[in-house]
């Protein structure tokens, strides 16, 4: 256990340090959310007065959870290119050379894409607030959808991890990229579920994001929901890509 | 200047860039019709520059030049129609094949285009490249890629061709083929070659004439023998098995030229002929019954040569970056 | 000159198609987040004073936008590459004039913005798009689409002629995808509430061209959108392919 924290540790301080030297990495993580956030919350917000669209907190509010999950789940598909540009130098190899818990390089990627999403995180707090979102819900509430927020941050990276472990090359951003995207999109992004039509509706019903989704909403709305099903199904997903990534590890371990 | 049909005419060409870097710095030189011209010099020397200039793609500061007669700066058409080019990069489309860049160069050098595929086809056999003429040139090796260049340089049978650093890069192999093709379109087919190299072996297996390039400025010029002719004769080392043999085989070397400093436990001369004089050599020293552990001939090279000009080595030396053309 | 574009449209042609990369997303992205959007933003249907009876039809004006920046960054990103890789320099060594590289790689272009719209249509009709244009109008709707293309990738090709770099090229997506955001591409302008968005959207050229490919679909025969898309395309297609041509002569240098 100490020398899988050791490892995790020295991994994630490793990817922290670059970012906080070369700034010009974390840029994409945060201009491309609080662009979204603008062109949601700004360009849409009369959908918030479409017949049938019943939040209380406002459209701002309904647009900011899905761009703080989407940026939670996109910062650790970022950290996923770190990885597979990682394989592509070598630099890899140093590290399972090096670290006498594999398992633990995980690890720090995914605490340092959780160091990522904190930062971007509060970033669109601030402009949020400061942009007159309104927030119903109380501390407790916030809290909750801060775990929500870096429960998908952990199942994006774990996935784009596994899938960086097994192609272990760039090329593989589209594969890391593309199912996180269409997860994120087939879901209730610009209006309540019951206000989807056709076949989203029907994929967004199934889609495991929903939930969390739309349990963020109640968080910063206030309502009392419960939420425990949102989370049970996060800690799901970090499990199953959890497997996932591990399985990756021992494949790229394999092809040396 | 008088004029060549098939041959070039440098005179005091400078090429100056931004912050008054001269690359060039007032070059003469003539390249005869059918000669290979070896353009020796380290890297940032001015090689390419001066090709560019010469194949019309840079306009010159000052001077001028004339190749297959016709002025670099005012009849830019009708130099780049008589010459074939092999620049430093292979500038090469990756998602191409090799017989799609035939067919490109054809069309756009204005090959008839009846004749096209025949020709296309028939250069690609000429470099070895017939059966990898439809994969795409991603999948090249760097010596297939150089020979792709080649065979596109010489699509409209140009009677001169520039061929900067062509073997850069290249395994042995391929770079002996190279030379063979080279030597067959001088020596065959009258091609004129105006050939740039950093490397001393190139120039002295190649060129019937070459001229040194350092820091803008042509430091020496003529055949490889010429120039190292120029800087000495060639020197002798011999170690005998016994040290107690020292001195006899000091005695029959000083019949053949003067004494140089030798490794401790050898004995060296400057020979006064040439390499000639090595059979009687031996001779010599068989004949005093003297037993040898080693005996070794150090003939100048054109390093000697750059040495002797410029006062710095040319293989291994510093190089210094030529500077990037950017367009204005 | 006729047969030197040719050859440089074919070439260009071949680029793309040998890049499943650049021929897919462009056409099939653009097709899924319509497809997203439709039925995520069908609600907004509802709302008093929306222009159409379905949001596929105000929709479905967007991919032949997108597949536009797409072929921008390949246009770019095609010369770019020829900058950098030296192919620039073999072509200068050749007779072939200027004009003939830029408009025979800029024609291998549209040809494949065309084949784009043509599947944007097809598979606009195939979903129950309205189209009260009438027959007349599928030929002028391409017409506009291609206009459209070619003015994105007259911009693509100056910048990627002017740096002579694919990154620099690549780094100019962000930045039209913007474009396109800030626009009325996901509400009409007098349905957007805030007042900076709809200020931008109303001063942004994308918005009208979209509106211009839209007014096929919802209207019909709008002069006044077309018009203005025709006018704005034309406008930027001809500054694009005039600001390419010159970093052109700067990149293919010769005497």
């Amino acid at each position: 256990m100490r020398r899988f924290a050791q490892v995790a540790g020295a991994v994630a301080w490793r990817s922290i340090h670059n970012v906080a030297t070369n700034p010009a990495f974390l840029l994409p993580s945060i201009i491309f959310p609080m662009f979204f956030f603008v062109a949601f919350a700004g360009g849409l917000s009369n959908v918030g007065n479409v017949p049938g669209f019943d939040f209380p907190s406002g459209y701002t509010a309904f647009q900011f959870v899905f761009v703080l999950l989407q940026a939670s789940a996109f910062g650790g598909v970022f950290t996923g290119f770190g990885i597979a540009a990682d394989f592509e130098r070598g630099f890899t190899r140093r590290l399972f050379l090096a670290a006498p818990s594999r398992t633990g390089i995980i690890a720090g990627y995914a605490l340092s894409a959780w160091a990522r999403a904190t930062v971007v995180g509060v970033l669109l707090f601030v402009v949020g607030l400061a942009t007159g979102m309104q927030v119903g819900g109380d501390g407790v509430d916030i809290v909750g959808l801060i775990l929500l927020a870096y429960l998908v941050s952990l199942a994006a990276t774990l996935f784009a991890a596994g899938v960086a472990m097994r192609l272990r090359t760039l090329q593989a951003g589209p594969a890391m990229q593309m199912p996180v995207f269409l997860v994120l999109f087939l879901a209730p992004v610009y209006v309540p579920l019951d206000l989807l039509a056709g076949w989203v509706h029907g994929v967004a019903t199934v889609n495991p994001f929903t939930p969390l989704i739309e349990s963020g909403r109640d968080f910063i709305s206030g309502s009392a929901a419960p939420a425990a099903g949102a989370f049970a199904i996060a800690v799901a997903l970090v499990a199953a890509f959890a497997w996932w990534a591990v399985r990756g590890l021992r494949r790229a371990e394999a092809a040396g | 200047m008088t004029q060549l049909p098939n041959g070039i005419e440098v005179e005091g060409l400078v090429r100056e860039f931004k912050g008054g870097i001269r690359a060039v710095d007032g070059i003469d030189l003539r390249v005869e019709p059918g000669e290979i011209y070896g353009f020796l010099g380290p890297n940032g020397a001015g090689k390419s520059t001066t090709v560019l200039m010469l194949t019309t793609l840079l306009p010159p500061t000052a001077g001028s030049a004339r190749v297959a007669g016709h002025d670099i700066v005012k009849e830019g058409p009708a130099v780049r129609q008589a010459i074939g080019a092999a620049l430093q990069e292979a500038a090469l489309d990756g998602l191409l094949t090799g017989r799609d860049h035939m067919r490109l160069q054809t069309a756009l050098q204005g090959v008839p285009k009846a004749e096209r595929r025949a020709r296309g086809d028939a250069l690609l056999e000429r470099v070895g490249l017939a059966d990898a003429a439809d994969r795409k040139v991603a999948g090249y090796s760097g010596g297939m890629k150089r020979r792709l260049d080649l065979a596109l340089a010489l699509v409209h049978h140009p009677r001169i061709l520039f061929l900067d650093e062509p073997t850069t890069g290249l395994d042995p192999q391929s770079r002996s083929d190279m030379w063979q093709e080279v030597a067959r379109l001088a020596h065959e087919d009258g091609v004129t070659v105006f050939l740039t190299t950093q490397y001393l072996e190139e120039a002295d297996v190649l060129a019937d004439r070459i001229a040194i390039i350092d820091q803008g400025r042509i430091v020496a010029r003529g055949t490889p023998d010429e120039l190292k002719a120029e800087i000495g004769r060639p020197s002798l080392e011999v170690e005998p098995a016994e040290a107690g043999s020292l001195d006899e085989v000091a005695g029959v070397l000083a019949r053949f030229g003067l004494p140089v400093t030798a490794r401790p436990g050898a004995v060296a001369v400057r020979l006064r002929g040439s390499v000639d004089q090595l059979p009687e050599i031996v001779r010599a020293i068989d004949a005093e019954d003297i037993v040898l552990a080693d005996f070794r001939l150090h003939a100048p090279t054109l390093d000697d040569v750059f040495l002797a000009k410029t006062g710095r080595k040319l293989e291994g030396g510093e190089p210094a970056a030529e500077p990037e053309v950017v367009p204005a | 000159m006729i047969e030197q574009i040719l050859e440089m449209a074919r070439r260009s042609v071949l680029q793309t198609l040998r890049q499943p990369a650049l021929v897919i997303p462009p056409v099939i992205f653009p097709l899924v987040m319509m497809a997203i959007n439709t039925g995520g933003l069908d609600a907004a249907s509802n709302l008093p004073g929306f222009p159409a009876d379905s949001y596929l039809d105000f929709a479905i004006a967007v991919p032949f936008i997108q597949g536009s920046l797409f072929a921008c960054v390949n246009a770019g990103s095609a010369l770019a590459r020829d900058v950098e890789s030296g192919f620039m320099k073999r072509l200068a060594m050749t007779p072939m004039q200027r004009a003939a590289l830029l408009v025979g790689h800029l024609g291998g272009v549209m040809l494949v913005a065309l084949a784009s719209a043509v599947i944007y249509l097809v598979v606009g009709f195939a979903v129950g798009m309205d189209f009260p244009a009438g027959a007349l109008g599928v030929p002028a709707i391409l017409l506009l689409a291609l206009l459209v293309a070619l003015a994105f990738a007259g911009l693509g090709a100056f910048v990627g002629l002017r740096s002579g770099s694919g990154e620099a090229v690549q780094g100019f997506f962000p930045l039209f995808f913007v474009l396109l955001f800030l626009s009325s591409m996901s509400l009409p302008r007098p349905l957007i509430e805030q007042d900076w968005f709809r200020f931008i959207a109303t001063y942004n050229p994308v918005s009208y061209l979209i509106e211009g490919i839209r007014s096929f679909i919802i209207t019909g025969w709008d002069a006044e959108a077309l018009a203005l898309a025709f006018g704005i395309a034309i406008v930027i297609a001809v500054g694009g392919v005039a600001a390419a041509a010159s970093a052109l002569r700067t990149r293919l240098v010769r005497t």
